[in-house]
C-alpha cells in the first residue's frame, strides 16, 4: 500500500511488486496443518480399529465362509455362527423403524406444527434432548420394567422376546428421531408455509403436502443416524431378555416370542470367553454387523435421494 | 473505487435525458433512478400518461365507481403483535377492480395491515386485531369464520417470489386440487398461466420445478397460482421490490389486466410504482410512538400532484422515507 502511494510513477512491475505475497499467512498455514493432522489423528484410529478387526476377521471367512453365517450359537468357538444373531438384529432394526419413525415423526410435528409455543412446550423440548443424553443402560432397566413385563402379561412366554428388545431401542432412539425431525421441519422456510396458507390451505394440506415432503429428506436422515445407533447398542438388550450364550430355536413359530439374541450381545459375549478363537469369531461377528448397517445406511439413502428428486 | 468515481461522475449528466427522450425506454429504468427530489416533474407526467392511455376507457365509469360499494371496508382497526400497537386507528376501503396503493416509510404497518385483510397475521403468534375489516360487510373477525374461507377470497403474492418446490404445474394446480375446483385442471392450469403472461415461457416445461424459473418469471408464477383458485380480492405485499426493472414493468402490465376481474391491493416502497401502477393511494405514516396510521388517502393523482397534507406531499416529493 505504502510503497505505491510514495511512487511518483506508476509501472506494471511496481504494481506486480506490490501484488505478490509480500506477508506470509504464518497462522493460516499453521491453523490448516492442524486442522489436516485432526483428521488424520481420528481417522488413523478408525482405520487401525478396522485393520485388526479385518485382520482377525479374516481366517474366521476364509475358513468357514458362508458356514459362520449360517450355523446357530454354540459353546465351540470352530462351530459357532451368527444365524441367531443377524435374524435377531434384522428384526429388531424393523421393530425399531416402525416404531420409532411414525411415533418421532408425529411428535415432531405436533410439537413443531402444531403445538403454541408455550413455556410447557419447549419444557417438553428441552427434555426431549436431555432424553437423548441419558445412558443407554437405563433404558434397558426400562424395557425390562415395562416392555418385558407387558409381554410376560399378554402371555408371551417369559416376555424376553424380540419385541420387548426393539420396543426398548425404539424408545432410546425416539428422542434422536424427533430432534432430528424437529430440526428437518424448522428448515424449511416459513415462507413455503405461508405461499400455501395464502392460497387457503389448511393446517393439514400444508403440513401433509407442502412441509413433509420438503422435510423427508431430513427427516429420514435422522431415522438412519437413529438405527445405526440402535443396531450398535449392547447393554439395554441384555437388560431387556437378550440371550448371552448360546440357545436353540428360532423357528418361525416363535420367532416374536421365544429367546433371541443380537450381533452386539454376541459380540460382547464372545469377547469375554476364555477361549482364544471366540476373539477371531467376535471379529467375524463385528465385521457382520457393520454389513448390516452399512446396508441399512444405504437403503435409508436411496429413499432421501428419490424424495429429493421428486421436487 | 476508480469506476465508481467515474459513475458518479457522469451521472448526473445523464439523468435529465431520458425526461425529454422516449418515454417507453425509461419506464423500465426509472425505479432504479432514486427517489430524489429532481425526477418529480417527470414521475407525474408519467402518471398523466399511463393514465391517459390505460384508463381512458375507464374514465366514465369513475363517477359510478366512487358510489360502488367497497370489497373491504376497514374499520377502526388497531393491531398488536403482544402489546406493541404497530397500526392505529386505520379506516380504509377499498373499491371494487381497482388497484389501491399502501404507500410509506419502512416499519408504518402497511404490510401489517395488508396482512389483516386475508388474516395472514393469524399465523404469528401473540398477534390481536381490534375494529372491523368488513369484507362484502361481513367481519372477517367474527367468531365462526374460517381464516382459510377467507385466504380462498382473498388470494396473496408475496414479497419474495416463493414458489412451492413442486413443478411449474403443481404450483398452479395446488390450490385448484385443495378447494375441489371443478373441471380441467389443465384448463385450469393454462388459463392461469396465461393470465398472468407465462404461458408462452413455460408452455413446453410445465414438469419443470418452479424454482428454476428466474425471479420475474417466478413471481408471475405466484401471481397465477394466486389466480388459479378464482379468488375475489389479490393483495401483493411489495411484488416487486426483488425484481429487476424490466421483470417490475411486466407484472405492473399485468396489474392493469387483473384489475378488471380482481380488487387488487399492493403494499409498495416504490412511488413511482405507486404512481404509475395504482388507481388509488393510501399513504401511512409512523406516530411517535411507532404506530402505523393513515395519513391520507385517495385518487392516486390527487396523492401525488395535490396532497392536502404537509407530510404526505414530503413523503411523494422524496423529501423524506
Amino acid at each position: 500500500m505504502s510503497t505505491i502511494a510514495s511512487t511518483s510513477t506508476v509501472t506494471a512491475a511496481r504494481v506486480r511488486e506490490g501484488l505478490v505475497n509480500s506477508r506470509r499467512d504464518t497462522l493460516g498455514i499453521v491453523f490448516q496443518v492442524i486442522l489436516l493432522l485432526s483428521l488424520l489423528a481420528s481417522l488413523v484410529i478408525l482405520l487401525v480399529l478396522l485393520a485388526d478387526v479385518l485382520s482377525k476377521a479374516f481366517p474366521v471367512y476364509a475358513d468357514r465362509g458362508i458356514d459362520f453365517l449360517t450355523s446357530p450359537l454354540s459353546s465351540n468357538p470352530d462351530k459357532a455362527g451368527i444365524v441367531q444373531g443377524i435374524v435377531g438384529t434384522a428384526i429388531l432394526a424393523l421393530v425399531v423403524a416402525a416404531v420409532a419413525f411414525p411415533f418421532g415423526l408425529m411428535t415432531a410435528i405436533y410439537l413443531e406444527e402444531y403445538a403454541a409455543d408455550t413455556r410447557l412446550t419447549r419444557f417438553i423440548q428441552v427434555n426431549i434432548r436431555n432424553l437423548a443424553g441419558v445412558p443407554s443402560v437405563v433404558y434397558g432397566l426400562l424395557g425390562l420394567s415395562v416392555f418385558v413385563a407387558l409381554f410376560q402379561s399378554l402371555g408371551m412366554g417369559n416376555g424376553r422376546n424380540v419385541l420387548a428388545g426393539g420396543a426398548t431401542l425404539a424408545v432410546l432412539v425416539l428422542p434422536i428421531v424427533v430432534i432430528t425431525s424437529i430440526e428437518a421441519l424448522r428448515a424449511v422456510p416459513i415462507a413455503i408455509r405461508e405461499a400455501g396458507y395464502g392460497v387457503g390451505a389448511s393446517r393439514w394440506e400444508v403440513t401433509r403436502q407442502l412441509v413433509l415432503p420438503a422435510a423427508t429428506p431430513g427427516v429420514l436422515t435422522g431415522t438412519v443416524l437413529a438405527l445405526s445407533r440402535a443396531l450398535g447398542e449392547t447393554a439395554p438388550l441384555i437388560l431387556a431378555g437378550a440371550v448371552l450364550g448360546s440357545f436353540s430355536g428360532l423357528s418361525i413359530d416363535r420367532l416374536f416370542t421365544g429367546s433371541y439374541t443380537a450381533l452386539p450381545v454376541i459380540v460382547y459375549d464372545w469377547s469375554r470367553r476364555p477361549q482364544e478363537a471366540f476373539r477371531a469369531d467376535a471379529a467375524a461377528a463385528i465385521v457382520a454387523l457393520l454389513v448390516i448397517t452399512l446396508f441399512a445406511n444405504a437403503i435409508a439413502i436411496y429413499f432421501r435421494n428419490r424424495y429429493e428428486q421428486t421436487w | 473505487m476508480t469506476q465508481l468515481a467515474t459513475q458518479d461522475a457522469t451521472e448526473p449528466a445523464r439523468i435529465p435525458a431520458p425526461a425529454t427522450a422516449s418515454d417507453e425506454a425509461d419506464g423500465g429504468a426509472a425505479p432504479a433512478v432514486g427517489a430524489s427530489a429532481a425526477p418529480v416533474a417527470l414521475r407525474i407526467e408519467r402518471v398523466h400518461d399511463t393514465r391517459a392511455t390505460i384508463d381512458a376507457a375507464a374514465h366514465d365509469e369513475r363517477d359510478a365507481e366512487a358510489a360502488a360499494e367497497p370489497v373491504i371496508r376497514i374499520e377502526d382497526v388497531h393491531f398488536y403483535y403482544s402489546k406493541f400497537r404497530a397500526v392505529k386507528d386505520v379506516s380504509i376501503q377499498f373499491a371494487p377492480q381497482k388497484i389501491t396503493a399502501l404507500i410509506g416509510p419502512s416499519g408504518c404497518g402497511k404490510s401489517t395491515l395488508l396482512r389483516t385483510i386475508n388474516r395472514m397475521n393469524d399465523l404469528i403468534p401473540g398477534t390481536r386485531v381490534e375494529g372491523k375489516v368488513l369484507y362484502h360487510g361481513v367481519d372477517l373477525y367474527d367468531a365462526g369464520v374460517d381464516a382459510v374461507e377467507v385466504r380462498r377470497r382473498i388470494g396473496m403474492v408475496f414479497q419474495k417470489p416463493n414458489p412451492f418446490p413442486k413443478s411449474i404445474y403443481d404450483n398452479i394446480a395446488f390450490g385448484p386440487r385443495i378447494i375441489g375446483a371443478k373441471g380441467n385442471m389443465d384448463e385450469i392450469v393454462e388459463s392461469s398461466l396465461r393470465r398472468a403472461a407465462l404461458w408462452d415461457d413455460v408452455k413446453d416445461k410445465l414438469k419443470q420445478s418452479g424454482l428454476a424459473l428466474s425471479g420475474g418469471q417466478q413471481q408471475r408464477l405466484c401471481i397465477a397460482r394466486a389466480i388459479a383458485t378464482s379468488p375475489d380480492v389479490i393483495l401483493m405485499d411489495e411484488p416487486c421490490s426483488a425484481l429487476d426493472p424490466r421483470s417490475t414493468l411486466q407484472i405492473e402490465e399485468l396489474m392493469f389486466e387483473l384489475k378488471q376481474n380482481y380488487t387488487i391491493i399492493i403494499v409498495t416502497h416504490n412511488m413511482q410504482q405507486a404512481a404509475r401502477a395504482s388507481d388509488y393511494t393510501v399513504f401511512l405514516n409512523m406516530a411517535d410512538d411507532r404506530a402505523g396510521f393513515v395519513v391520507e388517502e385517495g385518487p392516486t393523482l390527487g396523492i401525488f400532484t395535490n396532497p392536502t397534507n404537509q407530510l404526505t406531499e414530503d413523503y411523494v416529493s422524496g423529501r423524506f422515507g
